[in-house]
């Protein structure tokens, strides 16, 4: 792993707590206040603050769990390192993508 | 009767095996002591390396009952277990017989990761005065006094999994001369130390740590580079 990737890996970690703890809070509320899902999707549809807030979650999760998975298959799998890195790009994508439609699905009005 | 113990050494290359001998029990005998008693009572054809005897030339490094130690300074007595020795090559390098490795990817790493003190000074310069409680001394003395025995890099699992990987005492070296005040080359060290198989790669786990015969901690250093680098990145220092 190089600086950048070493950098990337950490910050996204670092915003990834505090958005962790929010997305967990936000679960129990959840359940504890009994919500159903159409009341969940009454505050979800249509706004941008949520957009966002899923938005910044899903790219930091590819991102650091790409950097993670390019790594686990340079030491433990005889991949060259080009082909673990286009790997963990398709990796990134593919999380990427889920993230996405799943926040669509739930934000989209 | 003088009592014996049983010791299996490593005898051949990559496909060679354990070979059991019996050599004597004596007090206060070292490792190293007991393999030169094999070579020269029982096969002299046992290749292996020593020189100093005194833990000062770092060329003694084997693996004993799993662990890679000085053999010339590590007793018998303390790790012999049910009074049996089993005595291997080095691991992470090639082995050219018995209980030689070739130290050369060891070495090669020291200068990838530019292990090469640059100096700033010509000899027509006066000498100059460096205070030894300066903090930059502190930190260049406690990573300085490497044997290169390669017990830490035969320890680091991160060497075995990765071949890039430059390994803790290439690393710790760079962060010694990193806090030389009297190197010039310090852009291109940081430059080679932050690049793919440097510092970044380093796990933490801290077996180099525990394993170092000088008890150095390469994990301290590599951490402390992964803080220098990541300063020059951040100040557009390093390319790319
Ligand atoms: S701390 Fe780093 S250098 Fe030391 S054994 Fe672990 S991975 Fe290897
Ligand atoms: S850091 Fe310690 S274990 Fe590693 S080569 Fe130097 S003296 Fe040996
Ligand atoms: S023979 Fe020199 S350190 Fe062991």
């Amino acid at each position: 792993m190089n600086v950048r990737l070493y950098l990337w890996q950490r910050m996204t970690a670092a915003a990834m707590v505090p958005l962790l703890i929010v997305h967990l809070a936000v679960i129990f509320y959840a359940t504890r206040q009994d919500l159903t899902a159409a009341d969940i999707l009454s505050r979800t549809r249509g706004s941008v603050a949520w957009a966002l807030f899923y938005g910044v979650f899903v790219a930091a999760a590819a991102i650091h769990a790409s950097i993670g998975v390019r790594n686990i298959l340079v030491e433990w799998t005889p991949m060259r390192h080009r082909t673990a890195e286009i790997a963990s790009i398709g990796f990134a994508i593919l999380l990427g993508v889920l993230g996405l439609r799943a926040i669509a699905a739930v934000v989209l009005p | 009767m003088q009592s014996e113990m049983s010791v299996s050494l490593w005898r051949g290359g990559e496909d060679g095996a354990y070979v059991t001998y019996k050599v004597p029990e004596r007090a206060n005998q070292t490792v190293l002591d007991v393999v030169t008693w094999i070579q020269r009572n029982v096969d002299s054809t046992l290749s292996y390396r020593f020189a100093c005897r005194v833990g000062m030339c770092g060329s003694c490094a084997m693996v004993v009952n799993g662990r890679p130690r000085w053999t010339c300074r590590t007793h018998v007595s303390k790790v012999a277990k049910n009074g049996a020795l089993q005595i291997g090559p080095l691991q992470n390098m090639p082995i050219i017989k018995d209980l030689a490795t070739d130290m050369k990817p060891f070495f090669e790493k020291w200068q990838s990761a530019k292990g090469v003190f640059e100096p700033s000074k010509t000899r027509h310069d006066p000498i100059e005065e460096i205070r030894p409680d300066t903090p930059e001394r502190v930190a260049a003395d406690a990573a300085v006094e490497c044997i290169n025995c390669g017990v830490c890099y035969s320890a680091c699992d991160t060497v075995r999994w990765n071949g890039d990987y430059m390994g803790p005492a290439a690393l710790n070296r760079a962060w010694s001369l990193v806090n030389d005040v009297r190197d010039s080359g310090q852009a291109e060290r940081l430059q080679a130390v932050a690049s793919g198989g440097g510092c970044h790669s380093c796990h933490s786990h801290q077996t180099c740590q525990q394993f170092c015969p000088q008890s150095l901690n390469p994990t301290a250093a590599i951490a402390g580079l992964k803080r220098r680098t990541v300063q020059a990145y951040l100040k557009g220092d390093l390319k790319k």
